[in-house]
């Protein structure tokens, strides 16, 4: 009788862990950015059509990197999460905080299951009403989550462009113009390529609307915003 | 096939259909009312409180809708305030008569539905999408209406791509018609019509049709006792919502009332 291979827990995690890892590292970066009008949302994006960024509840987005079939299943049922506990309970009883547990569960079970770990990165960000302070979520391939203060990246430069905004972002209290010329910068600076308006894909969830903030940027809106 | 293998696709109705333990309303078996006077079938129903006259008029910039603002219980008077249109999206609304409960739960999962497509695909349904997709819920109604639970809702839309309003109504099981002038339904619904029916033609303005489905709701509530008139002691007007390519706009309630005054005064005049 063979006898199976014996690999170690360490070994088959820290394994997971590199193939996961490479996976996201081939993908394009996102930045998520607070600022004076809610949270900015800005992705490599050269796809008009193939989002990165989506709107989730009434004041929650969801951003994905990494592969686009798993993040795409992801998100899919983030928004029937979110739906199904507003139809239950009531639109001011979905929050982020409980998007992000789910997602941490799930990514995390499978990462820990399944012999082959989900190549993605999320940012779930919901934007605070009135005084209440913003909240970004960002959950890796392992399930593990970070709580994000002022900025956030995932993605392939996750690491670089991390901190690059550190060091530059002041305040929550920076405008939407301000915030969408130094996302620009750190991803242009990162990737070391001139992103036109064209390749990229933004979106902010507006603090000043009522009922359902998240709103896309589009290409002429951006060219405005950046000259 | 592979596009199969996700089964609820971009639908939250059919995901909450396919869930179990089933959340959607459903019907108890038939014969197990309550039977107060002894006797089966509707009669032993018990008495739930209902919605009454609402209706659709088409206009120069899309559709105006409207509904009273009574929900009646048999004999009795269940609320005076209650709505009967609510905006679905940007560019659509519901109006709903019949029992009050499960005709607001139907407009508040309609609303859901939409806007869970729009997250999920990217873009809304078209008007006619959105048409479709309501006959398939009165549709799932049915076992409930058999028992005297009977859901009608009066749907319109602004059509962006033909770039004009549209009204559609339906029956309990789920047939879809449209309509190309005006519609009303309701127990006060044929008195509407009949009112409406006078008075309208085509490319009216918004000031106009304001006064036309005011008239029409106003006859209905003359000669249907389920259906409320303006109330002047508390101030309860009808209420007017209209979908254009700009969206949907609650009209001013001053606007309205004025408007129901004015009638008011001419009637008075006459008699």
């Amino acid at each position: 009788m063979a006898l199976p291979y014996y690999v170690s827990p360490e070994q088959m995690m820290a394994d997971k862990a590199e193939y996961a890892k490479k996976g996201i590292a081939k993908g394009r970066s996102i930045v998520a950015m607070e600022c004076a009008d809610g949270v900015l949302l800005v992705a490599d994006n050269p796809s008009a059509s193939l989002h990165k960024i989506s709107e989730m509840y009434d004041r929650i987005a969801f951003s994905g990197a990494g592969k686009y079939n798993e993040f795409e299943m992801l998100r899919k049922a983030g928004i029937r999460h979110a739906d199904l506990k507003g139809y239950t309970y009531s639109r001011e009883d979905v929050t982020a905080r409980s998007l992000a547990n789910a997602y941490s569960q799930s990514i995390g079970s499978i990462f820990s299951v399944e012999p082959k770990p989900l190549e993605v990165e999320l940012l779930v960000v919901e934007v605070g009403q009135g005084n209440k302070p913003n909240e970004i979520y960002r959950i890796s391939y392992d399930g593990s989550i970070i709580d994000e203060k002022g900025v956030a990246a995932i993605g392939g430069k996750a690491d670089a462009l991390l901190t690059f905004l550190k060091a530059r972002w002041a305040a929550p209290t920076i405008s939407l113009r301000e915030a969408l010329r130094l996302s620009l910068e750190s991803l242009d600076t990162v990737t070391n390529q001139k992103l036109g308006s064209e390749g990229l894909e933004v979106a902010v969830l507006d603090r000043t609307r009522t009922g359902r903030t998240f709103r896309r940027i589009g290409s002429s809106e951006i060219k405005a915003l950046v000259a | 096939m592979s596009l199969f293998l996700d089964p609820y696709g971009s639908s939250f109705y059919d995901f909450l259909a396919g869930r179990r333990p089933e959340p959607l309303p459903q019907a108890p078996p038939i014969g197990s009312q309550p039977t107060p006077s002894g006797a089966p079938g509707p009669a032993g129903l018990l008495a739930v409180p209902h919605g009454t006259t609402v209706l659709a008029v088409r206009y120069q910039d899309g559709v105006l809708m409207a509904g009273d603002r009574q929900a009646t219980e048999g004999f009795q008077v269940a609320g005076r305030r209650i709505d009967k249109v609510f905006k679905t999206d940007e560019h659509s609304a519901v109006a709903i008569a019949g029992a009050a409960g499960p005709a607001l739960e139907l407009a508040r999962l309609f609303q859901i539905e939409l806007e869970h497509y729009e997250k999920l695909e990217g873009e809304m349904l078209s008007c006619e999408g959105k048409a479709n997709k309501l006959a398939q819920m009165v549709r799932g109604n049915l076992p409930m209406a058999f028992q005297g639970l009977v859901v009608i809702p009066l749907f319109a839309g602004y059509d962006l791509k033909r770039r004009e309003g549209r009204i559609f109504k339906y029956d309990v099981t789920g047939g879809r018609y449209e309509e190309t002038e005006y519609y009303s339904t309701g127990s006060g619904g044929k008195d509407a019509r009949d009112t409406m029916k006078q008075l309208y033609r085509r490319g009216l303005t918004e000031t106009q049709v304001l006064r036309i489905a005011l008239e029409a709701l106003y006859n209905a509530a003359e000669e249907d006792v389920g259906t409320g008139g303006p109330d002047l002691v508390r101030g309860i007007y009808p209420t007017v919502k209209v979908i254009t390519e700009k969206g949907v706009r609650d009209l001013d309630e001053s606007k309205v009332a004025e408007t129901c005054n004015a009638l008011i005064g001419e009637r008075r005049e006459k008699v």
